[in-house]
């Protein structure tokens, strides 16, 4: 959350790396859910809830508040992370994903969990409703809070997607931001051998969008992005952020079967010692 | 008053509300002539948003609008806003919980000449199906009216459709809407009618054909099928034995599924169910659609003298 003094590009990293860490033992723990896709929009997230957006956890409905749409819902334990690290709930909750009574089910529900903007899962809506909300914000209310919404980039096959991306532009939505997280993988095989989506960037520009690129595991350059996109005034930002799926997992990344598969006990044993060794690493960067 | 169409009272109601409720936003697909929103529109034009052809976007754009603490009553054809648009209906408004109305106007055969592309007959069945959304068919002006208000009103899900034709007036001006009630329009113990929409006037003649044959029919205009008034269903099985039910939508699902599922658990009774039955419509006028389907009021004399003969069987 932005605060007087802002958290420096290591401290960030680092709880991008405790949020990788939270998202792999949780998904061992309820044996099923998405890994490979909440892993690669970790430093994104990161990035918006610990560097740009305000928002108070102890007054979810706050209305000044920024407002953040996961439109991707599969990456909803990346969410989960997150929401628990920036304090709206316990972190030992996280335990309970996908469990039969919990607030955190398989995809965002906003009426089980505070912080949670829309209940997504069905692709191609939550940047519908992004708009929906950027809309409001700009042409009703008049209030100054900005909106980000968090697409996939198999999800830009929806035909939604584009219904949206026109309604923004010609609604001069320019409170609103979106970030793709371009990691190359759906379900089926890499995007290009799916449904190829490129090129993205020169779409979503011919739709009257302000097009930002950026490597989408550099933190620097992301908030860089954030703070651009905010700067840019009578069209709505998108940030191509160029990610990996499974990010931070070596055995993970890339590799298409860990889109909706969980990590074994063993693999959990293995991948936070990668990540423990990378955190190590960033405190001793200088 | 003289008879408008329920889209019409939609458009007007909705004008009235905005001007006591700032909270009211209204949209449209490209069809505000046709839905009537435009008179919202005209009135209202900072709280009126045309999303042009692109109604999936529009339905979930209302979900992001109704966040920030608004009623937003979406407006566009039925067969747009509840077929196009289900899963943004089912999985953004209803599942999120959200203050959205969606209004489908041009529902039924009634729509005419457009043929089947635009008679929606299966809006009340698609809607009916997903948990938690209310759904109304209000028949005449002063139903119209009330129905709007109430929707408003109530916090939640509301699926609402209006009919292209014009409606006479069947309904008291002084007449109360409430969720989940029927409304006897006409008392009986013979034969029970229960119909909803632009089918209740039709209703209501069948049942003044039936007394001059001595017939005495109870009309009920059930505008609110889901929740659906089950006491007043089961209270008609009781009294009168025997009931048929009048919708302009397809029988799978709709009014006549609503009651037979009520009557099957509750009260058995011999039904007959007429609508649009396992087919499609097409272009023609509304009289000469309901004629081939069926569904006029000489053909729910018929149905109403022939189900009392099965009573007792």
């Amino acid at each position: 959350m932005k605060t007087e003094t802002s958290l420096t590009e290591k401290q960030l990293k680092k709880i991008a790396c405790g949020i990788r860490k939270n998202i792999i033992k949780m998904l061992t723990e309820s044996k099923s859910g998405h890994s490979g896709g909440s892993l690669s929009a970790v430093d994104i997230l990161t990035s918006l809830y610990f560097y740009k957006m305000n928002y108070k956890p102890a007054e979810p409905n706050w209305p000044e508040r920024d407002r953040f749409v996961l439109s991707k819902g599969h990456a909803a334990p990346a969410l989960y992370a997150v929401l628990a690290e920036a304090g709206y709930f316990p972190t030992e909750e996280l335990k309970t994903l996908r469990k039969f009574g919990t607030r955190l089910q398989g995809h965002p529900d906003r009426r089980k969990l505070p912080g949670i903007e829309a209940s997504t899962g069905s692709l191609g809506q939550g940047i519908s409703i992004a708009c929906g909300i950027a809309l409001c914000g700009k042409h009703i209310d008049k209030k100054n809070y900005r909106v980000y919404a968090l697409l996939g980039d198999g999800e830009n096959q929806e035909g939604e997607v584009w219904e949206a991306a026109m309604s923004a532009a010609h609604y001069k939505l320019d409170n609103l931001c979106a970030v793709l997280d371009y990691n190359g993988l759906q379900i089926d095989g890499f995007v290009k051998d799916v449904m190829n989506i490129d090129p993205i960037t020169d779409k979503w520009r011919a739709f009257g969008w302000n097009v930002i690129e950026a490597d989408g595991h550099n933190i620097k350059e992301l908030i860089k992005a954030l703070d651009d996109a905010e700067q840019i005034k009578g069209k709505p930002s998108i940030i191509i952020a160029k990610t990996i799926k499974g990010k931070g997992i070596s055995f993970m990344e890339g590799k298409v079967k860990y889109h909706g598969l969980a990590p074994t006990y063993e693999e959990c044993e293995k991948g936070l010692c990668e990540l423990e060794e990378y955190e190590k690493k960033i405190s001793e960067e200088a | 008053m003289e008879a408008i169409a329920t889209r019409e009272a939609c458009g007007l109601t909705l004008a009235k509300l905005g001007r006591v409720n700032k909270n009211i936003i209204v949209l449209d697909a490209d069809l505000s002539e046709s839905t009537k929103s435009i008179i919202f529109a005209r009135e209202f034009p900072e709280r009126f948003f045309n999303y042009g052809v692109a109604e999936q976007n529009m339905t979930a754009s209302a979900v992001g609008i109704a966040s920030c603490g608004k009623v937003v009553f979406i407006n566009t054809f039925a067969i747009f806003a509840t077929g196009r648009t289900w899963d943004q209906i089912r999985n953004g408004v209803t599942a999120g919980g959200f203050n959205v109305k969606i209004v489908g106007s041009h529902g039924g055969l009634s729509v005419g000449p457009d043929g089947l592309s635009h008679q929606c007959i299966e809006d009340v069945s698609l809607m009916r199906a997903i948990p938690e959304m209310v759904v109304i068919v209000p028949s005449d002006r002063i139903e119209t009216e009330k129905v709007i208000e109430k929707a408003a009103e109530y916090y939640g899900p509301v699926y609402i459709r209006t009919s292209r034709a014009k409606s006479p007036n069947v309904n008291n001006e002084d007449y109360k809407f409430e969720i989940g009630k029927g409304n006897i329009l006409q008392d009986g113990s013979d034969v029970t009618i229960i119909a909803c929409g632009v089918m209740v006037e039709p209703a209501l003649n069948a049942a003044k054909a039936l007394i001059e044959k001595k017939i005495h029919a109870r009309v009920i205009n059930m505008a609110c099928i889901k929740p659906i008034d089950k006491d007043m269903i089961i209270r008609a099985a009781k009294e009168t034995g025997a009931i048929v039910t009048v919708e302009d939508h397809t029988v799978i699902g709709g009014l006549g599924s609503a009651v037979a599922e009520v009557l099957g658990e509750e009260y058995p009774v011999p039904l007959k169910r007429i609508g649009v039955l396992d087919r499609f419509g097409e272009s023609g006028e509304p009289n000469e659609l309901f004629k081939k389907n069926g569904m006029t009021a000489e053909n729910i004399a018929e149905e109403a003298k022939k189900i009392i003969l099965r009573k007792n069987r």
